[in-house]
This record gives C-alpha cells, structure tokens and sequence, in this order.
C-alpha cells in the first residue's frame, strides 16, 4: 500500500508542477481567483456574465487606468445558466459582479438573496421606469432591449403586402405560415415573446391568442440561432440555408446588426421591426453576496452606469443604455427602429407564474 | 492503480454526487421517494420512452448501414482506403454544433433534399436517427471491421470444402467469431445514442427530449435539482447497465479466435458482386458522411460576391464585434494547446488504469474496468454542475484554473485510452517479464525493455483519440472555457449565435479548420494502427 500511496504522491505533485508551470507560462497572465492569500488587495475583479456580454477592451483598459483594478470577465452559459449557477454557489461565488439578470429572472435572483445591496454612483441618471429594485438597490438596470418580430423586407415587397405592424396583425390569414418563433422553454427571447402575449391579451387571453396563432402556422424551434439564422429569410444566414420564413421573434437592434456585418455595407436594412409586438427587457448588475473583492465590484458597478461603459454597450451587446443623457450611436438610429410603447409585466408576477406559462403553452403549443 | 482511482474520486465521483445530493438530501437525509414521484410524472415517462426508442432504432439503422461498410473496409484493398478510414472517423469527434448545423443545411427547408425532392425532415425523427448514423458509422466499421480484417479467411474456406454453402458457411464460422464484436459495437452506439444530447437538440426541435436534455434543462433552466437528481440516477443506472453488458462481450471476445496479420486478409474485389458491394458501400460513404461535411465547406467559401476567402481572412482579425478578445483563429491553437495536456493527463491515467486491470483479475478490479467508462454516459452538465459546487475550495479551488478544461476533456479521454491499450497489453506474454526479471532487470527496466516495444504503437494511438475527442469536446468545455480562451467548438458555438453574415460565414469556416485538424490527426492515427486495435 505504501508503494501505491507514493504513487499517487507522485502524481500529486506531478499535476501541481503542471499547473504551477503553466501559471507561469505568460499566455494566461491572470491569476485565479482563488489564489490570493488574503490581506493583500486583490487587484483583480471578476464580472460574472452571460456568454452574449461584450465590451470593447479600450473601454475596459481605461477602467483600470481609472481604479487600477484590471477587469476579469467569466461567462456562464445563456442568461438563464449563468444565473443558476450563481445560485448554486451562492455564498461562494465564481466573481464579485453579476450581469446579465433580466426582468424575466429578476424574481428568482432575489428571492434567492444572491445580491449585496448597493447604490451605484450616478444612479440617479438612470431612466427611472428600468429601477425595479430601487427601494433596496440590490440590483443596478445596466441596459434595455426590446424583443419584436422582425420581418423580411423584400419578401413583403415582392409580395406587395403589407409587413404586420401588432400582436394582432400575426393572426389575420393573410399572414398564414409566416412567422418562426422560439422555444420559450429554452430560448429567452422566445420567453420574452410569449410575456409581451400575456401583457397583451391579458391573464386569461393568451392562451386564446396562442390557439389562433398555431391555426395560422406558428413554427417553433429551440433556439434563436435556428429562427434567425436558419428559418428566417431576411438575415444573411437565412437567406443561405433557404430560410422560408419571413418573419422572426428577434430583437428591435436585429436590423442594424445586419447592416452591421453584411459587406458591402446596404443603404436601407434588409430587414424591418414590427413595433407593436415588442417586449421591453430590462438588464441589471449586482454585487454578489460573499464576493472577494467587494470594493472592486462596486467601483465596477459605477463603471458599468458611467457614460464611457453605457456608450460603448449598444454596438457590443446591441442593446440601449439606460443613462438617458447617452446618445445611440448612428447606425441604430439610421437603420434601427424604437418601439412606441413596448409591453411589460411586473416581475413578481412572472416569478409567480413563469413555470405554469411555460407548461400550459408547451402542452398548448408544442406538443 | 492508485492514481486512476484518485483521479476519478475526486474529478468524477465526488462533484456528481455532490451535485445529486443537492436535489435528492434535506437535512443531511437522503429522500429517495422522490425516485417515485418523479418517474410517475408522464411528461418524464415520455421523455424515458422516447430516449430508449430512438436509441434502439439508431442502433439498428447503425448496425445496417455499417456492417457492408465494416467488411468492405476491412476485406478489400482499394485506393485511398486509409484516407476514407481516417475521413469516417471524423464525425465521430466533430462536436455536434457544426454536425447540427450541416444536417439543417441537408435536410431543412431549402437544403439538398428539399431542393431535390421537396423533402424536409428537420424537426422529425428522421434527421435524428440519420446524424446519429452519421456519427457512429466509425464505432461499427472500427470495432467490427478490426477483428474482421483478421478473421483466418481459410476457415471459411475449410467450410466450403467440406461442402457447405457459401451462406452456411458464413453463417456457421465467420458470424459466431464476429458476434460478440457486433454487440460490443452495437452497445457502444447504444450508450452514445441513450446519452445524446446536441444533436436531439438541434435536430429535434422543442417537441423531441432525451434523458441528457431533459437533464440539461432541469438543472440549467429549471434549477429543479430534485428531479435533474433523479433522471442523473436513472441515466446512471441505464448506462452501468449498459456497460455491464458491453463488458461481458468484450470478455467473450477476447476468446481464443485465431488471428492473422490484416494485411494477409484484404485483397483486390473480384468478380461483379463484390465491385458492386464496394460500389454501394463508397456510395453510402458519400451520401451519409461526405455530403453533410461538404455542405459545411461550400458554406464557408461562400462569401459575399462569389466564392473565396473571404470568411477565412476575417478569422484573423478581432474584428469590429468584440464577439471575442482574441482573432478566432487563435482559438486552434487553444484548442491544441488543451488538447495536449488533456491527451497527457487521459494517457496518465487511462494507461495505469490499463496496466492494473491487466495485472489483476477478480471481480473488483473488472467493476473498475466498468466505472472507467461511466464518463461517457454521464451528462456533461451534471459533471459541470458538480465541478462548481466543489472544486471551490483550496486546495482544490479550480473553476477559475484553466486546467478544469483539460482535466474536463481528459475525463472522457481516458476510456478511449483504457479500451485501446487493454487488448494490447493483456497480449503481452508475463513469461517474457519474468525472463527479464531471472536475468536481474528492475520492474521498471523490464518494462522499458519488454512492454514498451511492445505497446508503443498502441499508446500512439490511444494518445492519437483522446486527441482527437478532446479537440471535438464541447458539452464540458462551454461550462468551463474563458471568453480570452476559447476552443475551437467554443468559437463556433459563438459565430453562430451571432447575426449577420459575416459571422455565421466565420462559424462555418471554422467547423471547416477543426474538421481538417481532425481529418489530419486520424490520418496520421491510420499510418500507426497497432494489428490489435480491435476494441475500437
């Protein structure tokens, strides 16, 4: 046993003086978070983030120039993951700031104590219909974007009708075997769709509403990767795999994104917003309860509201700032489209009813 | 035996039962009446109906479509055979967002049956139980056709001399010698479709959930730990049974069979039947495997005005999205660099547990043998869950490490390392490293000068899957790979969430480059296969 004992000794230390080796290797100049020895400042801190946050490095660069705290950023999956894991290491957290809580999951991350309360600086410039927690600040509304359908411009064109404009235009039979939509169960724009329904025709409607919608053809698949990009015959992945939809549940800041990456540049967006079949999301960042570097975080959470950080966020995350005085950069103004009057619903009441919504039009929609 | 051992308690064992015992114990008390109350919900019952369905009828489409395929490979000599051998074996480690993505593009609106024919089958079972195919044509065509291509023809031969029909004879030699290499192969697609994951979910629409993804949305979506607990139980006990099976045909196998050298067995096809049969078969190849994966490289060329480069050029710069830190080619060489050190770690462990199961019989030591292969049927999800629930502590404080990567990879390495080096070194005779310790050579000096010569083929080629597997690995790697270092799969998983034309052209130009880094390392794999590779 004393042979077999050394030998995993052996091996012990073999797999430390790899890892200790490759901590010095240059290319992973960070160290882990875990490995400062307390009492000393860490300078490091760590947002924790859904796989679709984005920042330019300049604007994280001056950050440190700013704190001196260099900026570690861990993303966890889609929205929804990434919160549950935070939730299932509560108290020992893989950072010290969370982004990425929207309006649809706001609830849970409450409820399931995962922030420490803290008041931004400059909060104050912030719109105040994104404040949902304002009377406790455990959570900071960092940006907004709105979930709506998008169709394709020139099919209508062709077609010489009219693009549908409200949530009641998708079930008139001109528009039959149009639209594609997400999974609500796995996709949150698909989720966020299925809530501007119930905003919409109210507790008792939707279903109704629903039921008219999958007489008219609804396609559902799983992910908005595959509406947008496969199903959908206004986006240039679409157009490639033949899509036969011409019209998506996809974001108001779809149209400029395409404009963005499609070479040469077009004058006018192939693709048009319906602007009475939105949603409005609302994004936060908090303090994480038992995070590391409490001081780091908060001056990152002021960071994250300053002009600097809200201006740089709508051409990397496509998404609007919630500071009012940032002004939208030209390309959303020229080719994107702004929802007059976008549909809500209170997060203690998704809390309170996602999981039935999401059975009862699973069962009404999908199977 | 030691290291294996730790290994697995501490990088397998422990997270996953931390992870089930945070659905299935309330203060500190297991309540396993939630077994029961789970598998009586008909929503699970279906989901259990359907994952064992689909995966009986993946195995039986498999085994159909293979078979000809196995015995081609291995009977006939033909140009560019090895070539073929190393491409079949592609899909196998492609991760199944770029296999998901080539199917739509197939069998979707618009794609080649559509435009052919007017046929669709995405959303239907149908795409389902084809990507599977096309992923487990190689398990059938390696494991069959290794032994296959070393079956003594002559006994067949000797059959019909003895005046038996060329079917009897078939039927009463060559398919008893090969039938517990035909279960083994077929248990092995069995475990992979039972567990599959990626492709259910690309493939099969919101309407279609296996175990692995109704695991998947229970823990990553749901938080209903309870329940994700109980299907990880169910799925565990599925899989051990499983294996349990696949275990005893192996033994079998193992059986005195009279082997010869490959290279004695394959010759030129004769005669119309059998160029008819090779024939079919190529054809098969080309439909099945070559089609979905020359779908992805016509899409990368395609850019905008023409066919080039286009895409390919844009992967060298950062780009204007912030979509990464880093150009996405960069993303090979962390690929690489990952799949390095999880192919170290995987022969590490893997090749001790190898030498121990060879050293030792008994039943403890074969239980082992069988609890090495768990992590192939274990979700990636659960393993990841229970990596950040307990590795969260010094010493072991490794979520933000970047080797939770290849140490992630490694896991589901090492069992391809265990069945490729087990056959080899039980063939190593003891007698020649008693003689070796008569003449007064040390344990370890015999081995050096006995068992290395002989199994250094075999380790190059075990060393050669974990390889291949880790570069393809993405369940695991997603959880755990940081936005300034992504793989490959990370990268393309990444482009194709992205709008615009530009990414979703970048995204197949990439699934293009990892499918030649992996076409290249099994290629390259083909040139050293050891005679007795037949495991897999």
């Amino acid at each position: 046993m004393t042979h077999a004992r050394r030998t995993a000794g052996l091996a012990l230390v073999a797999a430390l003086g790899v890892s200790t080796l490759a901590a010095c290797g240059g290319s992973d100049g960070t160290e882990s978070s875990g490995g400062d020895g307390g009492g000393t400042k860490s300078k490091t801190v760590t947002l924790v983030s859904h796989d679709s946050f984005n920042a330019s490095p300049a604007v994280l660069k001056a950050f440190t120039k700013e704190t001196g705290y260099t900026v570690k950023v861990l993303k966890s999956g889609d929205a929804g993951e990434a919160l549950n894991k935070e939730i299932l290491t509560k108290g020992s957290p893989q950072g010290d700031v969370f982004f990425g809580v929207d309006n649809t999951l706001l609830s849970r991350a409450l409820d399931n104590g995962l922030f420490t309360p803290y008041q931004a600086k400059g909060l104050d410039r912030v719109a105040a219909d994104t404040r949902l927690d304002a009377a406790k600040n455990r959570v900071t509304p960092i940006d907004t974007g709105d979930i709506c359908v998008n169709y394709d411009k020139k099919y209508f064109a062709d077609k010489k009708l009219a693009p549908p404009q409200s949530f009641d235009d998708l079930i008139k039979p001109e528009y039959k075997n149009l639209l594609v939509t997400e999974n609500v169960a796995t996709s949150s724009p698909g989720l966020g769709f299925l809530l501007g329904t119930v905003a919409h025709s109210g507790d008792s409607g939707w279903q109704d509403y629903w039921k008219k919608l999958k007489a008219n053809g609804v396609q559902v698949v799983d992910s908005w990767e595959q509406a947008y990009n496969e199903s959908f015959s206004g986006s240039a992945g679409g157009k490639k795999a033949n899509g036969d939809r011409p019209l998506v549940v996809s974001y108001a800041s779809s149209p400029p994104v395409e404009v963005l990456y499609s070479e040469p540049r077009p004058k006018v967006a192939p693709t048009g917003v319906a602007t009475g079949t939105c949603f409005r999301q609302i994004e936060f960042a908090g303090l994480l309860g038992g995070a590391k570097n409490e001081a780091g975080g908060k001056a990152l959470l002021d960071f994250l509201i300053s002009d600097r950080f809200q201006a740089d966020m709508p051409l990397n995350m496509f998404v609007n700032p919630v500071v009012k005085a940032v002004p939208l950069p030209p390309l959303f103004t020229e080719f994107g489209a702004t929802a007059d009057r976008p549909e809500t619903v209170a997060p203690d009441k998704i809390a309170a009813n996602r999981e039935q919504w999401i059975q009862t039009w699973t069962s009404l929609v999908v199977k | 035996m030691a290291v294996p051992v730790v290994f697995f308690a501490v990088f397998f064992a422990y997270p996953v039962t931390a992870i089930v015992g945070r659905g299935l114990r309330t203060g500190g008390v297991w309540q396993f009446g939630r077994v029961g109350d789970v598998l009586s919900r008909p929503d699970i019952l279906d989901v259990l109906w359907f994952t064992t369905w689909q995966a009986l009828a993946s195995t039986a489409l498999t085994l159909v479509v293979a078979l000809p395929g196995a015995y081609v490979f291995a009977r006939f000599d033909f140009p560019g055979r090895q070539l073929l051998r190393a491409v079949v074996t592609v899909p196998f480690v492609l991760p199944t967002v770029v296999v998901g993505t080539a199917f739509l593009a197939l069998l979707g609106r618009g794609g080649l049956l559509d435009e052919l024919w007017g046929v669709r089958l995405d959303t239907t079972v149908w795409a389902i139980l084809l990507a599977h195919v096309f992923f487990n044509y190689a398990v059938v065509v390696r494991t069959v056709g290794g032994l296959w291509s070393q079956l003594d023809p002559r006994q067949e031969e000797a059959a019909r001399v003895l005046g038996a029909s060329r079917l009897a004879a078939w039927w009463r030699v060559t398919l008893p010698a090969l039938g517990p290499a035909v279960a083994a192969a077929a248990l092995m697609v069995f475990l992979f479709t039972f567990t599959s994951f990626g492709v259910v979910q690309i493939l099969g629409g919101p309407a279609y959930s296996t175990l692995e993804v109704e695991i998947y949305r229970q823990t990553a979506q749901l938080l209903d730990l309870p329940t994700a607990a109980v299907l990880t139980l169910v799925q565990f006990a599925a899989v051990g049974a499983i294996l349990a099976l696949h275990a005893w045909t192996v033994r079998r196998r193992e059986a005195a069979l009279r082997l010869v050298d490959p290279a004695l067995t394959a010759r030129r096809p004769k005669g119309p039947g059998q160029w008819t049969l090779l024939l079919c078969v190529l054809g098969v190849v080309l439909v099945l495997i070559l089609l979905p994966l020359g779908v992805l490289v016509e899409r990368s060329f395609d850019g905008p005005g023409g066919y080039g480069f286009t895409f390919y050029r844009a992967l060298t710069s950062v780009g204007t999205s912030g979509t990464f830190l880093v150009p996405p080619l960069d993303a090979v060489r962390n690929s690489l660099e990952y799949a390095v050190v999880a192919t170290a770690i995987a022969l590490l462990v893997g090749g001790l547990a190898a030498a121990a199961l060879t050293r030792r019989a008994g039943r403890l030591v074969r239980g082992f043998d069988a609890l090495l292969m768990l992590p192939l049927g274990v979700s990636a999800v659960t393993v990841g869950f229970g990596f950040l629930i307990t590795l969260d502590k010094p010493p072991l404080d490794l979520r933000a490490s970047w080797i939770l990567v290849p140490l992630a990879q490694a896991l589901v390495g090492v069992p391809f390392v265990v069945r490729t080096m087990l056959p080899v070194l039980r063939a190593v005779d003891g007698r020649l490293r008693e003689a070796a310790a008569v003449l007064g050579a040390s344990p370890l000096r015999a081995w050096r000068e006995v068992d290395l010569p002989l199994v250094r083929r075999a380790l190059l080629v075990a060393a050669g899957f974990a390889f291949a597997v880790s570069l393809g690995e993405f369940g695991a790697t997603v959880f755990i790979a940081r936005p300034d270092r992504p793989t490959l799969p990370v990268a393309v998983a990444r482009l194709l969430g992205r709008p615009g034309e530009l990414n979703y052209g970048q995204a197949m130009a990439l699934s293009t480059v990892l499918m030649v880094v992996c076409a290249v390392s099994l290629l390259v794999l083909e040139r050293i296969r050891t005679d007795r590779s037949g495991e897999f």
